[in-house]
């Protein structure tokens, strides 16, 4: 990366006081609150705020339709065209999550499995989504592209068990995803 | 120039390194002394420079074929008739390369002589070398075991171009093949180094892998009729660069990534082998051997390796037990230490006996004469385990500390009290038994025997015979659950190191020990020594082969403190090998 | 008897002031300071907590913009688990947050909320103790809560807390000499310690910043400019005594003490529960103890102003005079606007770096204080003094300040930059 020096800029007596910069500070903040309380902040409309601010007020607003494309919820596995789990537990994102919230428990597929010669798959697949931090780590790092991070943002329990999601569950919310690379089923 | 700088300066290098025995070389620019016959890839790894490598291991012949180590290499032109060389200031003549990459493992250092390890020639050619490599290798890498210590991945990363130029499809081979009862053999994987092909013949003398095929249809695979069995097959799965020979013990049971590496020794025979215990979190995934010259070099026998899954299996003890009215019911520490004591304290002297281990470390069999003192308990002894030297690493003498408990003891014969021990028991002379980490049946005594004291209490590790006719259970420590120290066949004391801690409400031995001690001399709990290291102090200071040793002072490899004259086989023969200019190693 | 009744007047003063006017007020600035923050940012703040009328089957929650909020947060601070860490001292870790509070609330005891009360015809002051020397108490007393934050600091045993403390105790001795400085010539201009005739005074003659009736105006007093050249040192003297006063409440921009960014929580980070309530709560009662002080010196007090405070003060219902409590009310409402004022200044202004605290502490505000002192006494001196003298000792002054300056240029210019 390039290194930029940057200099200092030359203040004259009046600026070196900071009054004047103070006093402009204190302009433009006066003006976010005058704008926020009669509903005029920029970008209001755009996310129909309830009326102060830019804030929608869940759960009456929902921001669902307002969700972009890159929004980062709930991680979850998928499986492919036919059906076969796409996880063959490598345990890269086990290693790569942050907060240690994949915990992965790799088995053999039996050799009478039509997928027998994926020869590995997950026996559990667990995330612990009090831990999650929904960075996205896994699903970059995934070398099969099975695990993804889905538009689900209200996930909540009443145990601390009920928060651990568990393969089934992983694979409710994932669903199917078609049209990605075919690996091993040399549907190409 | 005077006549006397002259005669000062008349030695040139390479005659100051003659005297030695050494040979100049200069590897990447710098000017270095080697040993004379030194392979050119070992001279490097002096030099502290890496060269990529697949084929060559030190301990084994070098028959280059994976082309890795290409290095370039140069020598002094050759002068005219009747020319002097050209030498530069400093006496050494100068160097002419050859525009052509030599293989660094197959060739040996001269005087004078050049190699450069970097360069773009060098570079050229190991990126041209991987290319080859991967263009039959299947992108297993998520479901290889090998993934995260495979020499291919770390040598593509470094060497290799990140994309592949082949565009044909690659060459289908064998999969998943069932090649020996602990091995498992993926052809496409290989990468055809012959490191295990090689290791079979001159190491396990089991000559049973090899190629058939040629070119790009080359499959490494087992003799008709023969199966790779030996018990040393999971060495060629340690030597193995690739994924193409993976472990059935280990086979996606954890990525190597989460491993933690703790140095040990192996505790299942009388040579000590030295091992790696590979852990995650407080569960051991497997054990492989570790470099040490003077014990084992760098292989280890399959059985000993795999004798590691009782540690957390399900007959393993994990909490004290004492026998009541209604049979054997968990307690706690403080119960059954002070039950233990309170029994011992009822028998004369003489009704005592106590069968210690030769599989204890030296600060437990130093605790055990201790506390034989604090019971006026003459009779202690160890248990022989005696079997059959199987002429590679694995010793006659089956107990990994008998060395040990003769120094600790100042005994010949540690083991000789044990048949009077059984007698007294036979006949009713000897009422109470304390049994430390041995199991009786081993020791000779059968159902019947243990039926006849009135008091038996042992440290346990597993349910058993034993444990079954114990009064007190006390649950004790694995070897992957301690630290302490051993004396092996041929008088090396080395260390054990804790990977796990002991499962459950498991104790150190040594500390089970000190406690039991400490109750029967009526002490207050938790005053005696307080660590493992005072435990070697004190025992240092009433051994004279361990003075001014400590634990931290033993390192990693050991250090040999008697001479027993007992010489571990595989060693004799891969010195006479490297005598011979075989090997390296 | 009599001795029964002024106790128990001083008692319902005590307990009516502190625990009914401060400590609520703490509570509604945090209220204040998290909507107002919020509506700067553009955002809504807490405005949910309320009666949860659903829970009993009506169709809407009744929220009152959330005012219930503070007390949710009480509750919530009151049920929390109180956790000791077990590598503190404890003692001392105890004892510090009591040190914190402590201090602030008794530094009320001086304050005149408002004028008299009159019941049964005996006038009681709206000041716990009407001492004589009202602003040295109150320095003296708050500069104590120094100790309980660097006992917390260091007894919790942590480094984050440690440096924290360090820092706060580096930063309030700093700026207590700003702020006393900063006083003089307030106190000059009154010739009283008395914060009630102090506050008398400017109710009865122009407040300090506002000398715009009664005797401040020079047709008023015969051709006196002394209150309007006044004018010139007050505003210095309120700039510095406000910016010290953020500074020793901790506060933006001189909050480094529990500086996130830096130190975690500062010296509180290994408290929780009421424990970390007490340093939060001591903390917004200094914020409130440092507005009313600036509120009493500078603009006025309990003082409606404009000579309105006579006929407010003569107002009464069937013998109780009620002048008091407007009075109160006046004075509570500029005390809230000035909190307010900090809520504006803690997002408006950007943290100071250590050295530029340290810096403006004892190089720019020392000074200028100092200065403003002889600058303060001469404007008094001057219709004594007569006019040579007076140019004179202001020429002097300014030789003085240019000195001063002089030397801190010359100064800077050495300093060689340490890289760190």
């Amino acid at each position: 990366m390039a290194v930029v020096k940057v200099t200092r800029p030359k203040l004259n007596t009046g600026e070196k006081m900071y009054l004047g910069a103070i006093f402009k500070g204190f302009i433009i903040t006066m003006k976010h609150a005058v704008a926020s309380l009669r509903n005029k902040t920029r970008g209001a409309e755009a996310m129909e705020s309830s009326g102060m601010g830019i804030t929608m007020q869940y759960p009456e607003q929902k921001w669902d339709e307002h969700l972009p494309e890159y929004y980062r919820g709930a991680p979850a596995l998928v499986t492919d065209e036919q059906d076969r789990e796409r996880c063959v537990s490598c345990q890269l994102c086990e290693f790569i999550c942050p907060p240690k919230a994949i915990k992965i428990t790799p088995s053999e597929i039996s050799s009478d499995d039509p997928w027998a010669k994926v020869e590995k798959r997950p026996l559990e697949f667990e995330i612990d989504m009090i831990r999650c931090i929904y960075c996205g780590m896994c699903e970059e790092v995934c070398p099969e592209q099975a695990i993804y991070l889905r538009k689900d943002y209200a996930i909540t329990g009443v145990t601390r068990a009920e928060m651990v999601h568990d393969k089934k569950k992983l694979y409710e919310i994932g669903g199917k995803r078609v049209g990605l690379v075919n690996k091993w089923n040399e549907l190409k | 120039m005077s006549d006397n700088a002259a005669t000062v300066e008349a030695k040139l290098p390479k005659d100051l390194a003659a005297e030695k025995g050494l040979v100049n070389v200069q590897i990447d620019g710098v000017w270095m002394q080697v040993p004379k016959g030194m392979r050119m890839i070992e001279a490097c790894k002096l030099a502290q420079k890496e060269v990529p490598h697949y084929c060559y291991h030190p301990k084994l012949s070098a028959p280059g074929n994976c082309r890795m180590c290409l290095v370039q290499m140069g020598m002094p032109p050759r002068p005219a008739p009747g020319q002097d060389p050209v030498r530069d200031g400093e006496g050494y003549e100068n160097i002419g390369w050859i525009p052509r990459p030599v293989i660094a493992c197959a060739n040996t250092v001269g005087e004078n002589m050049g190699i450069r390890t970097t360069g773009e020639l060098v570079e050229k050619c190991r990126e041209g070398v991987m290319e080859f490599l991967l263009i039959n290798h299947p992108l297993d890498c998520p479901i290889c075991d090998q993934a995260g210590e495979c020499r291919l991945q770390e040598f593509s990363v470094e060497h290799g171009k990140g994309e592949s130029r082949f565009v044909d499809a690659k060459v289908k081979k064998p999969k998943n093949v069932d090649i020996g009862p602990r091995v498992r053999l993926d052809d496409e994987r290989c990468i055809m180094c012959s490191r295990c092909i090689r290791f079979m013949d001159e190491v396990a003398d089991d000559p049973v892998l090899g190629f058939t095929q040629r070119g790009t249809h080359t499959t490494l695979t087992v003799h008709p009729g023969k199966r790779l069995d030996s018990n040393y097959s999971l060495n060629t799965v340690d030597i193995c660069p690739v994924g193409a020979l993976t472990s059935n013990d280990f086979r996606f049971q954890m990525r190597v990534w989460f491993l933690k590496e703790t140095k040990s020794i192996d505790i299942n025979c009388g040579t000590g082998a030295n091992i790696t215990i590979w852990t995650r979190g407080e569960k051991v995934h497997r054990i492989t051997p570790r470099q040490n010259d003077e014990v084992n070099s760098t292989w280890m026998p399959d059985s000993h390796r795999l004798n590691f899954h009782y540690i957390d299996g399900d007959t393993r003890l994990a909490g004290p037990i004492l026998k009541g009215s209604n049979g054997h019911q968990p307690a706690s520490w403080s119960a059954v230490i002070a039950a233990t004591a309170a029994e011992l304290k009822k028998f004369q002297p003489g009704e005592v006996a106590i069968i210690a281990s030769a599989r204890m470390t030296n600060e437990e069999l130093f605790l055990t004469r201790e506390l034989a003192g604090a019971i006026n308990c003459s009779l202690f002894t160890t248990v022989p385990r005696d079997g059959e030297s199987d002429g590679l690493l694995i010793s006659a003498d089956r107990n990994p500390n008998t060395t040990g408990a003769k120094l600790v003891w100042q005994s010949q014969d540690p083991a000789g009290p044990l048949f009077a021990i059984r007698e007294g028991v036979r006949n009713g002379s000897i009422k109470a038994l304390l049994v430390l980490g041995e199991d009786l049946a081993d020791a000779g005594f059968t159902a019947e025997d243990l039926a006849k004291p009135e008091f038996i209490a042992s440290i346990q590790l597993l349910a058993g015979p034993t444990a079954h006719a114990s009064d007190v259970v006390l649950p004790g420590a694995a070897f992957a659950e301690k630290r302490g120290s051993m004396v092996n066949v041929t008088g090396r004391l080395q260390r054990l190191n804790r990977a796990v801690e002991p499962i459950g409400d498991a104790k150190d031995d040594w500390e089970i020990l000190r406690d039991l001690i400490l109750a029967l001399q009526g002490a207050k709990p938790g005053t005696g020594l307080a660590a493992i290291e005072d435990v070697f102090k004190a025992m240092a200071a009433s051994v004279p082969e361990f003075d001014d040793l400590s634990l931290s002072k033993i390192g990693d490899l050991g250090k040999p403190v008697v001479e027993t004259g007992v010489k571990i086989p595989l060693l004799q023969n891969e010195r006479a090998r490297k005598a011979a200019g075989l090997i390296n190693g | 008897m009599d001795l029964v009744i002024t106790l128990l007047i001083i008692l319902a003063k005590v307990i009516g002031l502190t625990f009914l006017v401060v400590l609520p007020l703490v509570p509604i600035s945090v209220y204040f300071e998290r909507r107002f923050s919020a509506i700067i940012q553009d955002r809504v703040g807490p405005n949910r907590v309320g009666i949860p009328l659903t829970l009993f089957g009506a169709k809407k929650d009744f929220s009152f913009f959330g005012l219930v909020q503070p007390m949710a947060d009480g509750l919530k601070l009151f049920l929390k688990e109180d956790f000791t860490p077990s590598h503190v001292r404890k003692a001392f870790y105890w004892l510090a947050p009591a040190l914190v509070v402590v201090p602030a609330l008794v530094t009320v005891c001086v304050v005149p909320f408002g004028s008299d009360i009159i019941v049964n015809g005996t006038a009681h002051k709206l000041v716990i103790a009407d001492l004589d020397v009202g602003p040295l108490f109150v320095f003296a007393i708050s500069s104590l809560s120094v100790y309980g934050i660097t006992l917390a600091g260091w007894s919790s045993n942590s480094k984050f807390p440690f440096i924290g403390g360090v820092r706060s105790t580096a930063q309030m001795i700093s700026y207590e000499i700003a702020l006393g400085l900063s006083v003089v010539p307030v106190l000059l201009y009154f010739g009283d310690l008395n914060l009630s005739n102090i506050v008398e005074q400017q109710a009865a003659n122009g407040w300090l910043l506002l000398p715009l009736w009664g005797n401040s105006v020079p047709w008023n007093n015969g051709g006196d400019y002394t209150a309007w050249l006044f004018w010139i040192p007050a505003v210095i003297a309120f700039v510095i005594f406000t910016t010290s006063v953020f500074a020793e409440t901790n506060r933006m921009p001189f909050d480094l003490p529990e500086c996130e960014t830096e130190l975690v929580g500062g010296y509180h980070t290994e408290y929780s529960s009421m424990k970390f309530a007490m340093f939060f709560m001591g903390e917004y009662a200094a914020m409130v103890i440092g507005s009313s002080l600036v509120v009493t010196l500078f603009l006025g007090g309990w003082s409606l102003g404009f000579g309105l405070d006579a006929k407010i003060s003569a107002l009464s219902i069937g013998g109780f005079g009620i002048g008091g409590l407007i009075h109160m009310a006046v004075f509570m409402t500029k005390v809230v606007a000035f909190i307010l004022f900090f809520i504006l200044v803690r997002w408006t202004v950007p943290r100071f770096r250590y050295d530029q605290l340290m810096r403006l502490g004892w190089v720019i505000f020392f000074e200028a204080a100092l200065i403003n002192v002889f600058l303060a006494a001469l404007v008094i001196a001057a219709p004594q003094f007569g006019a040579i003298s007076t140019i004179g000792g202001l020429a002097l002054l300014a030789v003085v300040t240019g000195a001063l300056v002089w030397v801190l240029k010359v100064s800077e210019k050495k300093s060689v930059p340490v890289s760190i």
